[in-house]
């Protein structure tokens, strides 16, 4: 490589790597193991959400996590939305009339509460956080709208450079499938309070959830025989709803993978146009220089 | 560079009755068209058209963002949220604007050691460097406070930790912080005064680049020899189409690379902090800067005084402004200058392990690795550069721009001759 080739190459390296080191979560979990990795259908640069996991994943929330996590910033329209779990408009429409939204004042100035519209978003188990730390022991159980992308882990060097080539970045997801298969028995002599469970992937291993979910717990659509699409099991409870929160925090994330790819095929064709463009341009000055 | 490969001549007599009343026209000839470019620049020499481009992007997405966003401590976090779930292509708005400005970081880095390793601080660019040096500090500060307009943890701890430095200054720290901050502490005044700014900061930027722009008109652009220009006819092309066409590729090229972020990686660069609304109660456990602040996270940190540490880091961005004297070789190009080359590599290579040092906790051998550091980066400028120009035997430079291409041409032809060996001044083209 030339050297300006290589000045090039050089500082887009360190660029890249402070740009790596800098991606070291402050969520770091303090020498809590990593996560496993999982593999998910909306990683790389083709992935999309899988309709049905994404029903699943929401049947999972609304049953189990809904009663503690709140949901604040997602509306019910949003569940028919092209790129999300695409439930019918009519079943949206259903699905919002479950839910009683506070609302007011009306002309007599009183508040008053009506059955939800598409429009609405998902009303918060509790009124405040004072009263959800209240009712889960002091610990505040997070809204679910951001948290797959509000929660990672440390990759450290030489991973967190490879991750921006590899486009490995379900850190948030695989993190929160790890919380959820995480509940083992403590080490003998840990010592934990009433109220905390031992989990292996939390920092510092003291989480004020208890396990929440079991097999079984939450029935899924069957299949023609009879049997579960899916088995009902803690870990495939887990990978939906974690899919589920991704799309949450991720809605548009296959309208952008989608414009992305042409998007890269525009601009490489372009770029090529340019460099054989300017080839030719410069070959008239080369030529002078030539004849010099 | 008064002299340029043509002049404008209006061509419809609207264009000479405007001509003759402001010379536009002209101006624009003369600086986008006829304006003599070294014929040896490479790609190296794009990153100023790229850094325009990402200025004007940068404030074409943030006039957009606006228009959605509300600066208020109860409400920014959502209207971002909004932006990103509501608004048609918001998000591909507010990911171009985010990663945006990482780009930006990395096109200015990549530019100031370009500056470095072919001396282009020295004169007659004394004052082309120092405005550069003024750019890039605005840009530290357009970029700091638009990381706290999204009002996530992040934004908010790091506006803290940032704004609370100015306490170490003697007897005015404290007045300085509470008027920074409007109030006793990071609150909703803080957040619209820093609004505020950051829409009106990329416009001053935009003001001090004209001045560059205006000051390397005047200078001209060095070139990877670092000889001055002896010959327009000979040493240069006119800008237009040679560099025009040659910028352009540049641009696109480095699109590639911004849009390989927002659309595959968005969050790469940032923090999942700051999907966490601010908190103030909650502390995160490690309060890390965006990267491009990092190496001088880094020097702050390194020194155990406060005071000190400030004024290292603000030392370490203030010492730039003085290279061209500091540096006293008369030879301008790293390539000529074998021992500079490799101080040069050496100073790359502590500005990124200051980096890597600044996202580390500030512990054991993190800390002694950042002292030596820091250390290291002002003997570089302080020290070494000042007696390097004294003692070090430069290589013998081309007699101009045309012959060293003219060498590089007969080294291409098959004869390997031994300046041949330094192609870095003559190829690309
Ligand atoms: C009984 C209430 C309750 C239920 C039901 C519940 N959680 Fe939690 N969850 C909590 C609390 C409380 C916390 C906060 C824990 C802490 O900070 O120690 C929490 C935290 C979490 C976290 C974040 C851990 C972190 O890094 O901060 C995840 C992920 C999570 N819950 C997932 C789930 C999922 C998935 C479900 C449904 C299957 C669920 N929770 C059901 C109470 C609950
Ligand atoms: C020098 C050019 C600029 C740089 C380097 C810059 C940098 C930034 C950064 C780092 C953020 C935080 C992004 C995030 O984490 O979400 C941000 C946010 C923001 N910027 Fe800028 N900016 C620039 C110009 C502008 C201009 C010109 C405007 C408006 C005219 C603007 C408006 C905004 C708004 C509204 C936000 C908050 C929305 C958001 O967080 O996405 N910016 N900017």
């Amino acid at each position: 490589m030339s050297k300006p080739g290589l000045l090039i190459a050089g500082v887009v390296a360190a660029m890249v790597a402070l740009a790596g080191a800098a991606s070291v979560p402050a969520h770091a979990a303090e020498g809590a193991p990593k996560p496993p990795r999982e593999s998910w259908s909306f990683s790389g640069p083709f992935g999309t959400y899988d309709r049905a996991q994404l029903q699943r994943g929401f049947k999972v929330y609304r049953e189990v996590c809904s009663s503690c996590h709140g949901l604040g910033l997602v509306a019910f329209r949003n569940l028919a939305e092209p790129g999300g779990p695409e439930f019918s408009e009519a079943q949206v429409k259903a699905l919002a009339a479950t839910y009683q939204i506070h609302d007011g004042p009306n002309d007599a100035g009183d508040m008053f509460d009506r059955p939800g519209r598409p429009a609405d978003r998902f009303p918060l188990p509790f009124p405040n956080e004072q009263a959800a730390r209240a009712s889960n022991g002091g610990a505040f159980p997070p809204d679910f709208s951001l948290l797959a992308k509000a929660r990672t882990f440390e990759r450290g060097f030489p991973w967190f450079l490879i991750d921006a080539v590899t486009q490995y970045q379900e850190q948030g997801p695989d993190y929160i499938h790890g919380i959820i298969n995480g509940y083992v028995p403590a080490p003998a002599g840990f010592e934990l309070q009433p109220g905390q469970h031992y989990n292996e992937y939390f920092p510092g291993h003291r989480i004020a959830m208890p396990k929440p979910i079991n097999d079984g717990q939450v029935e899924y659509p069957k299949l023609p025989n009879g049997q579960p699409q899916v088995p009902e099991t803690v870990d495939q409870y887990s990978r939906d709803v974690t899919a589920f929160m991704m799309w949450a925090a991720e809605p548009h994330l296959e309208a952008r993978k989608q414009m992305g790819f042409k998007v890269m095929v525009f601009l490489i064709v372009f770029a090529g146009l340019l460099y054989f463009t300017k080839k030719k341009i410069w070959a008239k000055a080369h030529d002078e220089e030539a004849k010099a | 560079m008064s002299s340029g490969h043509s002049t404008y001549v209006p061509k419809s007599a609207f264009m000479k009755w405007f001509e003759s009343r402001l010379p536009l026209g002209g101006l624009i000839h003369s600086s986008f068209i006829a304006y003599p470019v070294p014929r040896n620049l490479n790609y190296l020499w794009t990153f100023g058209g790229i850094l325009s481009f990402m200025l004007v992007a940068q404030i074409v997405t943030g006039v957009v963002l606006v228009m959605h966003y509300t600066p208020h401590v109860t409400l920014a976090f959502n209207s971002v949220e909004h932006i990103m779930r509501d608004v048609n292509y918001g998000w591909l708005i507010r990911y171009l604007h985010s990663n945006g400005a990482s780009m930006f970081f990395i096109a200015v880095y990549i530019h100031m050691f370009r500056g470095m390793y072919y001396g282009s601080y020295k004169a007659p660019r004394e004052v082309l460097w120092i405005l550069g040096v003024i750019i890039f500090l605005l840009m530290m500060a357009t970029a700091f406070m638009g990381y706290v307009l999204p009002w996530g943890q992040m934004s908010f701890w790091g506006a803290t930790v940032i704004t609370n430095l100015f306490s170490a200054l003697p007897f005015v720290g404290e007045p300085i912080v509470t008027w920074l901050w409007g109030g006793f502490s990071v609150d909703n005044p803080t957040l619209n005064r820093f609004f505020s700014l950051h829409y009106l900061l990329p416009f001053m930027i935009a003001g001090v680049v004209g001045l560059h722009v205006w000051a390397l008109h005047v200078v001209g652009q060095n070139n990877p020899t670092g000889v001055e220009i002896k010959d327009v006819r000979k040493d240069t092309v006119p800008f237009t189409p040679y560099a025009t066409i040659k910028d352009g590729f540049g641009i696109v090229c480095f699109m590639l690379l911004f849009a390989w972020f927002v659309f595959y990686q968005p969050n790469y660069m940032g923090h999942a902090d700051n999907y966490i609304p601010a908190n103030p109660l909650v502390t995160p456990a490690h309060i890390v800067p965006e990267w491009y602040f990092l190496p001088f996270y880094a020097i702050l940190r390194s020194i155990p005084d406060k005071l000190g540490g400030v004024l290292a880091m603000f030392g370490a961005i203030a010492v730039l402004a003085f290279l061209p004297w500091l540096d006293t070789s008369k030879v301008r190009s790293a390539v000529y200058r074998p021992i500079y080359r490799q101080l040069f590599w050496v100073l790359v290579l502590v500005s990124i392990g200051l980096g890597y040092l600044g996202a580390m906790p500030p512990e054991g051998g993190y800390v002694i690795a950042s002292r030596l550091l820091t250390a290291y980066y002002f003997i570089h400028f302080l020290v070494l550069l000042p007696l390097l120009g004294l003692i070090e035997k430069p290589k013998a430079l081309p007699n101009s721009i045309a012959d060293a291409v003219l060498t590089k041409h007969a080294g291409a032809g098959g004869a390997v001759v031994a300046q041949g060996a330094v192609s870095a001044p003559n190829t690309k083209g």
